[in-house]
This record gives C-alpha cells, sequence and structure tokens, in this order.
C-alpha cells in the first residue's frame, strides 16, 4: 500500500512545469494577472497546488478541470465553449465576415462606371412618358422645333 | 417571341433575399444587444440588500456534511466569508469562534465559514490555527460569493430566522461584542 502510494508520486515538478499551467488560469483576487507571474499569497497558493497535482501525476486538464470546480470558470484565461460563452467566439468572426461583405459590396459599387448604354427607364420614368399631358408638350415642342 | 421576362417572381427573389437577410442582421444585433445589456445589469447590482430574502444555497464542509437552506430554516445565521491568506480575517477568527461557542448550546444560531478562493490544505491549516469548529466548507465554484455579490474577504452575513438580511460587515470584527449586538435582536427571549 505504501509502495504504491509512493510510486504514484513523481519528481518535484519544476517552476517552469508549474508555470506552464499556471499562466493559463486567473485567480479571482487579481484579476487580469495570470497566476503565474501574480506575486500575492492566493496565487503563490494556487502554484504550489498546482504542483502537487504535478506531482500526484495529474494530466494538464485534470488540473484545470479541478480548478474549474473548485472556482469557477472565470479562472480560466479562455473561456469554455458553452452556453453564453459562444458569443465569444461566434460574434467576432461573424462581425469581421459581416464588414469584410459590407466593405466588397461599397468598393464595387464605387469601382462600377456609369453605364449610360444600357440604363432602362425605371418605373416612374415609363410612367412620364405614358403620361397624356407629357405627350401633348413633346409633340408640341417637336412642332416649334420643325418651325425653326 | 419576346425574350424578356415579365414573371414578377423571378425578379423580386434577389431584392426579398436581400431585404430578409438585413431583417435577420438586425434582429441578432438587436439580440447580441439585449444579451449584452442584460449581462451589464446582472454585474451592477449591488450586493444583497438589508431585509431582503438571502439566495439560497448548499454548502459541502470540508468534512463532507451537506448543509442547505432546510439546516438553515427557523436559525440565526451567521455566514463569514474569509480565506487563509487573508491577514484582517484572522483578527476576528477567534472571536467569531468564541461567540460560536457562546450560542452553540441554543440550537437556534448557526455559524457557516466559506472559504473564498483558497486552497483546501490552506484552509485545513487556518481551520487548526484557530481551532475552529463552527462548520467550514470551500466556496465551490465561487457560486455562493457570486450569488450574495461579496466585494472581498472578510466579509459576514446576518441572516434573521426568516430567511431575512440584517446586517452584513464588509470587514472584520473587532470584538466579540459587536458580534452578539448583530445577533442578540434577533433571538427570542
Amino acid at each position: 500500500m505504501l509502495v504504491e502510494a509512493v510510486s504514484a508520486q513523481q519528481p518535484t515538478p519544476s517552476d517552469d512545469q508549474v508555470n506552464q499551467i499556471a499562466k493559463q488560469l486567473y485567480c479571482p483576487v487579481c484579476e487580469n494577472i495570470p497566476l503565474d507571474v501574480c506575486p500575492t499569497t492566493a496565487c503563490a497558493q494556487w502554484r504550489e497546488l498546482i504542483r502537487e497535482k504535478l506531482a500526484d501525476g495529474w494530466t494538464e486538464q485534470q488540473i484545470k478541470d479541478y480548478f474549474v470546480l473548485q472556482y469557477g470558470d472565470r479562472v480560466l484565461g479562455t473561456p469554455p465553449a458553452k452556453g453564453i460563452n459562444w458569443l465569444v467566439y461566434l460574434v467576432p468572426p461573424i462581425a469581421i465576415l459581416a464588414g469584410v461583405y459590407i466593405l466588397f459590396r461599397a468598393i464595387r459599387s464605387w469601382k462600377r462606371p456609369v453605364q449610360t448604354d444600357n440604363m432602362t427607364p425605371n418605373d416612374s420614368e415609363v410612367a412620364q412618358i405614358a403620361d397624356p399631358a407629357q405627350d401633348e408638350y413633346i409633340n408640341r415642342l417637336e412642332e416649334e422645333i420643325r418651325k425653326r | 417571341m419576346d425574350e424578356i421576362t415579365t414573371n414578377p417572381i423571378e425578379t423580386q427573389t434577389p431584392r426579398g433575399s436581400i431585404r430578409w437577410g438585413r431583417i435577420l442582421a438586425w434582429i441578432a444585433l438587436f439580440a447580441l444587444l439585449v444579451v449584452v445589456a442584460l449581462a451589464l445589469l446582472q454585474r451592477q447590482q449591488g450586493p444583497v440588500a438589508l431585509g431582503q430574502k438571502v439566495p439560497p444555497f448548499t454548502l459541502t464542509t470540508f468534512d463532507g456534511q451537506q448543509i442547505g437552506p432546510e439546516e438553515m430554516a427557523g436559525k440565526v445565521v451567521l455566514l463569514n466569508f474569509w480565506a487563509s491568506w487573508c491577514k484582517p480575517c484572522e483578527q476576528e477568527a477567534a472571536d467569531l469562534e468564541s461567540v460560536w461557542r457562546y450560542y452553540q448550546p441554543r440550537g437556534d444560531v448557526l455559524f457557516l465559514g466559506i472559504a473564498w478562493t483558497d486552497t483546501e490544505t490552506a484552509s485545513l491549516g487556518y481551520i487548526e490555527k484557530f481551532d475552529i469548529t463552527y462548520p467550514n466548507g470551500p466556496d465551490l465554484g465561487t457560486s455562493i460569493s457570486q450569488a450574495y455579490r461579496t466585494t472581498g474577504v472578510p466579509e459576514t452575513y446576518i441572516i434573521d430566522k426568516n430567511g431575512l438580511l440584517t446586517s452584513v460587515k464588509p470587514s472584520p470584527y473587532t470584538s466579540q461584542a459587536e458580534i452578539k449586538a448583530a445577533i442578540d435582536p434577533l433571538l427570542g427571549p
């Protein structure tokens, strides 16, 4: 029994091994400072906890899961992709794609020359032409031109 | 035969889909703004107000005991958030334990210690150092402190027998008399 417990222990993990995991975590006491560089006693305790877990043979993922269970999702540097957190992953690419599309359309409309040859009268113009009063005006105008 | 298409469906479909695309984009933008606004509103809410019903929770103590609303019902509850790395917490630790021992025989007062963002080893060391006997447990997932919207440690909440918040102390108690003065008016004769 004692032999098993001893054999489960790994060599004491180095600071680099601890910090490899610590830099992905944040403690709620000192927000926005990664755990690997946070100078508070609370964070020092957390780093020591990581060292203990590594020495016990825990994997990086197991340690991160343990911290989430103990202290909540907000200890993670990158929020897990679940629930409302999906917005963090979906909104920026969608916004970028929408921006690129709008920009593409704007640039295309600026570059397109005005094609007078192919212009077709729109509905209001057709309505104007079809207007009998307009016809009468055009007829009178043409007659005046002919007289001259 | 004239080649010009006069079918209104064929000419209106692209415009219609663009219009629907725009409508959907606006709906999505509006929904996003609502979500952000709700999240901001929740964050801006202050601590639980005095006289308000406190949020229910279940504490799993370091020795595996579960203490929930049923165990708290009909009792005056003193809820103390602390951490082993918190020096001001040490100032009040001995006084809290003494007052707990004073009220414990009555049976209608419950003290609960909640270790906030602490490691279990350090928490147990703290409990042993100050010979704390009232139930203590970790704030798993920081869910209890978030429900109470605590501002730090030490922070102590006193809840009356009806589950209403009567006192908040966002700093360490300085004497046993101060703690008793907050609890005594809530107890029956």
